[in-house]
């Protein structure tokens, strides 16, 4: 499967990964990809663990079952880490992105030996400098663009600007704070 | 050209109904199909469609409405999935011999109990027999292309019969992947005006719809609603024609892949067969000569053309995501093995696996399972399980 890139998204429910997920395979569908995205469904409560997963390609995707050898995975939270086995069959030449105020080397401690990449972001901190609020997903959506290299970073930032337009339509001031959430987290990610 | 787009399966399912442009939806929620009725009464609410959307109470009032539009002359379409067809049973029956092309859209689920919100085919399977033509989707394209098809199988003056178009719940229906659109005028030039013979909103020509029919007349109209299912056959084949001439997208009654020069083969409905496609390739790159074949058409049931199709194979793997709890096979299975038998078609050897029931996750490593069994049955001729179950801690 050289050509595909599967990533698996950890959150927990109401703090957005299953649409960071959805936002991510626009945007690789944008630039022109094969995309899959797609939450696993359990109980939907806010504040349980969440599941949700990428593949993107440059040929038609066919698999249909869940990724469980991830080139990358995403850590929406970081308190996930104590309850949930995030890096369970993590490729070791591909990265774990989690968001946090630690450095990837106080983290990596709480990774059961994971060998490969560790890479943090605070994306609590901007989120709310750039949006006001706490919405980890946009910054989450810049982190995992700058490390996995998925798509090519100012093709992104320039399909993310009409995603954004069209995604709030009915909301245009948060767009340029969305914009703003997405260069920062691609510039103050660790660990690269 | 067509129109490069990503959605999911439930959202392709209702852009077809929106370019369809039905003049009744009548549908009640039912998880995973309830965004199908949700976009819909989004399209309607933005006047894009002409439908009236009837927000009924039930699903077996959802097939009601829809025999009492289609029946007075218009088109119905309606979703569902699990317990809400479960719910339809009885109107599912009469929908189909008072020869009304409903469209339904079934997003399948696990029929309750135990409560499961997750795929198998436990509800289109257990509605095999009520007489609905039933076209399976491997992705959202599919449900797509299926569902344009459907109002021009189930009207044909040959057929008239009510057809359900059904993808899998959640692992299609939910997913985000690319598609490709048709224009919403070549949609309408494809499926065309609905001009029934015989409706009730035609004062000049008055009719009854359902009435009592006993001794007399029962068994002929039996009779000639299972000729309409043969003839549906045929039907479909030129419809899928058409489409192919209009999309480039070619459908038969159901796909081979790579089986040309395969020694062995599985059978597989749905989202399963993709995952199947991507494990055959890698055996094929190791020189296995494995293949997949698709159905797509379950009703009517292509006994000739698979009977034929599967004589050239050593060994065969039908895939059942349902049981019949007849402690002797899935749906799938016994529906195939009874087309080689009454075709003599006695050479392959032919095993069943039930999967994935309940949602249980289909891997690569459950494909392989069934692959490697294969090429071991093909090797040495012998069969130790006929009936097994896959993926499953027993």
């Amino acid at each position: 499967m050289g050509k595909v890139v599967e990533i698996r998204w950890h959150g927990r429910g109401g703090q957005g990964a299953k649409t960071a997920s959805l936002l991510l395979a626009d945007a690789a569908f944008n630039t022109g990809k094969y995309i899959q995205g797609f939450p696993e469904y359990g109980p939907e409560r806010m504040g349980a663990p969440i599941t949700a997963y990428n593949r993107i390609s440059d040929e038609k995707l066919t698999i249909h079952s869940n990724i469980y050898e991830p080139n990358y995975v995403v850590v929406v939270d970081d308190t996930l880490l104590a309850s949930v086995d995030v890096t369970a069959g993590l490729k070791e030449d591909g990265a774990i992105i989690i968001n946090t105020t630690k450095s990837p080397e106080d983290v990596r401690p709480l990774l059961k030996g994971y060998k490969g990449k560790v890479c943090t972001i605070d994306a609590r901190t901007i989120s709310i400098e750039t949006l006001g609020k706490y919405f980890p997903n946009t910054p989450m959506l810049g982190a995992v663009v700058k490390v996995s290299q998925v798509m090519e970073e100012k093709e992104f930032l320039h399909d993310m600007v009409e995603s954004f337009k069209h995604k709030f339509a009915k909301k245009p001031e948060v767009v340029e704070g969305n914009i703003k959430a997405l260069e920062r987290s691609m510039q103050e990610v660790k660990g690269l | 050209m067509a129109i490069r787009e990503r959605m999911s399966g439930n959202e392709a399912m209702a852009v077809a109904m929106k370019q369809i442009n039905p003049d009744v939806v009548a549908a009640f929620p039912i998880t995973p199909s309830t965004e199908v009725p949700q976009y819909f009464s989004q399209f309607v609410a933005d006047g894009v469609v002409d439908t009236e959307f009837v927000a009924v109470e039930s699903e077996h009032s959802a097939m009601s409405a829809c025999v009492g539009a289609q029946a007075a002359g218009g088109r119905a379409m309606t979703a569902t999935s699990a317990n809400g067809l479960a719910l339809m049973w009885e109107v599912l029956y009469i929908a189909a011999c008072s020869r009304l092309p409903i469209v339904l859209a079934c997003v399948n689920r696990t029929l309750s109990g135990p409560l499961n919100i997750h795929n198998d085919h436990s509800d289109s399977m257990g509605a095999r027999d009520s007489g609905w033509i039933q076209l399976y989707a491997e992705n959202n394209q599919e449900a797509y292309d299926n569902l344009l098809m459907a109002n021009r199988i189930g009207e044909h003056p040959d057929v008239m019969l009510p057809v359900m178009v059904c993808q899998d719940g959640f692992i299609t229906s939910h997913k985000i992947e690319n598609i490709e659109l048709l224009e919403d005028d070549k949609v309408k030039a494809f499926v065309g005006e609905y001009n029934p013979k015989y409706k009730l909103l035609d004062k000049n020509n008055p009719i009854s719809v359902g009435p009592l029919d006993l001794q007399a007349h029962c068994f002929e109209h039996k009779r000639q609603q299972a000729q309409a299912m043969m003839n549906a056959k045929k039907v479909i084949l030129e419809v899928s024609e058409e489409f192919y001439k209009l999309t480039g997208r070619k459908y038969g009654l159901f796909e081979e892949y790579k089986t040309d020069d395969a020694d062995v083969v599985a059978v597989i409905l749905n989202s399963t067969a993709g995952t199947a496609k991507y494990v055959v390739d890698q055996y094929r790159a190791q020189g296995k000569k494995v293949g997949l074949i698709k159905p797509r058409v379950f009703r009517p049931f292509p006994v000739d053309e698979i009977a034929a199709a599967l004589s050239r194979f050593k060994a065969v793997a039908v895939m059942d995501k349902a049981d019949s709890f007849n402690a002797a096979g899935g749906p799938l299975f016994t529906e195939i093995t009874s087309a080689m038998f009454a075709k003599g078609v006695f050479g392959p050897k032919v095993i069943n696996y039930i999967y994935g029931l309940g949602g249980r996750d289909v891997k690569c490593s459950d494909i392989e399972v069934v692959y490697d069994k294969l090429l071991d049955i093909a090797c040495t001729g012998k069969v130790d399980s006929v009936y097994n179950y896959l993926g499953v801690r027993e």
